[in-house]
């Protein structure tokens, strides 16, 4: 079965103001996709918008595939319009996943706004397990959040605006949980999604502790598999692809 | 139905090539397209020592079309020699490499030691990059810059040498002439148009590289009027690009003078582009009762 097929809207509904949530059926015989990989949407049949867009996969259930969507841009804009039965071109699943915890690590899962996307289906996988840090601009913006607060061990939650949680980036949160002495889990692995500075800024944070990080990277991309070069981001091993190399990176691989 | 095309000594059995930094180098689409079906594989650009590219960036997407500015971030020949062409010699196509250095010296040394290997049926010269040893001019724009390092790699190869023109040149006839009369075998264009895009908000240009190469459907106006003027300028076989999506796209390149097209930003969009545009270009011979490929070339000139 290629990686290359025609998948057909079943649902694209709003969740919050500017975020979406798209159910896709897509063909039998598909490969699953694994935490943290991605799909690339054709959003428009002719040329403009020409590229196809890069999709973190938020669930996989019977019904098919579910990506969680931010709308910020012109293919979003297209792609919010799209109705039931609607059929897009996709490509995926692509790039690696986030690697499993040893067996006595336990899972620390941060997400930054959309970022949620990316972790949630290992919030899913490490239900009960994990303990999970969601931090977004304001209340509003915490998509998904109770869904959340059930699959995790605990739920810490920060928003710029301090409308929900504790006020502030969701790396502070992280940090003093670290900081702790009283802290349960000495050790642990994190993951985490988000903007650029966000993950910057859990990268210190680990460090400092001694924890392992894996954050997922974004960049604008063209095809997706490796091709073009033109999603690269800086490594110890120089330019690698997000979406071939990545999205999932150590975070001491990066060049921050 | 005779399909194949002659690239001065090189014979491919059908016209549609890959166009060089669009299909790496060839395994990344093998999943999705038998590779047995294009008339030649053009390898992502090569340098005698690997290329670490720019910083991101790299990329952007216009009206129709993208920026991109890798900076010809490649493995270097050596690599590709040992971990890439045993991949493509299990393949019945042709395998082109795009090669590129940034002194004459290092274009000569580079197309020497592609030519000693087995698996490399012709080579395609990058002219778009900038001459170091020269204050950063760009080889291709510059007639005697071109002349010089085009007849340099002539006398260092015997494997049929196809030069890529820069379409960011006042008059591409000349260009093309350039090349020929330096002993190209065929030339390729159009290489991408050099462009820009500012980030309002920011304010600043979107590429971290500030400028970059415009490909896509935006560029197939220009590109076409370049082969036209170029199959009138020289004798030897076009290999004609910039913006082809579709069947159609690359008939109009056929009519224009190309003897040859390559499929580049479209690989981007459909993985089988290449392959579909085959298909397209062979049902549109049937409907128009054309047995042989080579008589659709340059119709467009007729009166």
């Amino acid at each position: 079965m290629s990686r290359f097929f025609n998948a057909t809207i079943q649902e694209n509904v709003p969740v919050h103001a500017n975020h979406n949530l798209l159910t896709l059926s897509i063909p039998e015989g598909a490969p699953a996709p694994l935490p943290g990989q991605f799909f690339m949407l054709q959003v428009s049949r002719g040329s403009d918008p020409l590229l196809k867009r890069a999709f973190s996969i938020f669930r996989t259930t019977q019904q098919g595939v579910q990506l969680l969507y931010r709308i910020r841009g012109r293919g979003t804009e297209i792609l919010r319009t799209m109705k039931e039965g609607a059929v897009l071109e996709m490509l995926g699943p692509l790039g690696n996943c986030y690697p499993n915890p040893p067996r006595d690590k336990m899972p620390l899962i941060l997400a930054g706004g959309i970022g949620i996307a990316s972790v949630f289906p290992l919030i899913e996988k490490f239900a009960g397990r994990s303990i999970v840090f969601y931090g977004a601009r304001t209340k509003d913006d915490l998509l998904m959040k109770d869904k959340a607060e059930k699959l995790s061990k605990k739920l810490f939650i920060s928003t710029d605006d301090g409308s929900a949680g504790s006020r502030g980036t969701i790396a502070a949160v992280l940090s003093s949980f670290l900081a702790d002495p009283h802290s349960p889990i000495p050790d642990c692995h994190i993951y985490a999604c988000g903007p650029h500075p966000l993950l910057r800024a859990v990268s210190e944070i680990a460090e400092r502790h001694g924890v392992t990080a894996y954050v997922s990277m974004e960049e604008h991309m063209a095809c997706g598999i490796g091709a073009c070069l033109g999603c690269v981001v800086k490594t110890r091993s120089g330019y690698s692809s997000v979406c071939k190399e990545g999205p999932v990176f150590k975070s001491t691989e990066i060049v921050w | 139905m005779d399909i194949a095309v002659r690239i001065g000594s090189l014979e491919l059995k059908n016209p549609v090539m890959t166009a060089s930094g669009t299909f790496g180098y060839g395994e990344e689409y093998a999943e999705f397209m038998d590779l047995n079906k294009l008339g030649a594989v053009v390898v992502k650009g090569l340098s005698l020592t690997p290329k670490e590219g720019n910083p991101p960036p790299r990329i952007v997407e216009t009206a129709s079309g993208m920026l991109n500015a890798i900076g010809l971030q490649n493995i270097g020949i050596e690599r590709f020699i040992q971990e890439k062409i045993p991949f493509l010699r299990t393949y019945d196509t042709k395998v082109i490499v795009n090669f590129f250095g940034d002194s004459v010296a290092e274009y000569v040394a580079a197309a020497e030691r592609l030519s000693c290997e087995e698996g490399i049926h012709g080579l395609e010269m990058n002219i778009s990059c900038p001459n170091k040893q020269k204050g950063w001019c760009i080889f291709g724009t510059d007639p005697r810059v071109a002349a010089e390092v085009v007849s340099a790699v002539r006398k260092a190869t015997r494997l049929p040498l196809i030069v890529k023109l820069s379409p960011n040149v006042t008059d591409i006839a000349l260009m093309a002439r350039v090349a020929v009369d330096a002993g190209a075998d065929a030339l390729s264009a159009i290489n991408t148009l050099t462009g820009m895009a500012i980030d309002i908000r920011t304010k600043r240009p979107k590429l971290a590289n500030r400028t970059g190469g415009l490909s896509g459907p935006a560029i197939k106006p220009v590109a076409l009027r370049m082969i036209y003027e170029i199959f009138s300028a020289v004798k030897v076989p076009i290999i004609g690009m910039g913006g082809i999506m579709n069947a159609d796209d690359a008939i109009e390149f056929i009519l224009a003078g190309s003897s040859a097209v390559a499929v580049g930003t479209a690989n981007f969009i459909n993985p089988l582009a290449a392959s579909e545009i085959l298909e397209g270009i062979t049902a549109y011979m049937k409907t128009e009762k054309i047995d042989n490929i080579a008589h659709l070339t340059g119709v467009a000139h007729e009166t």
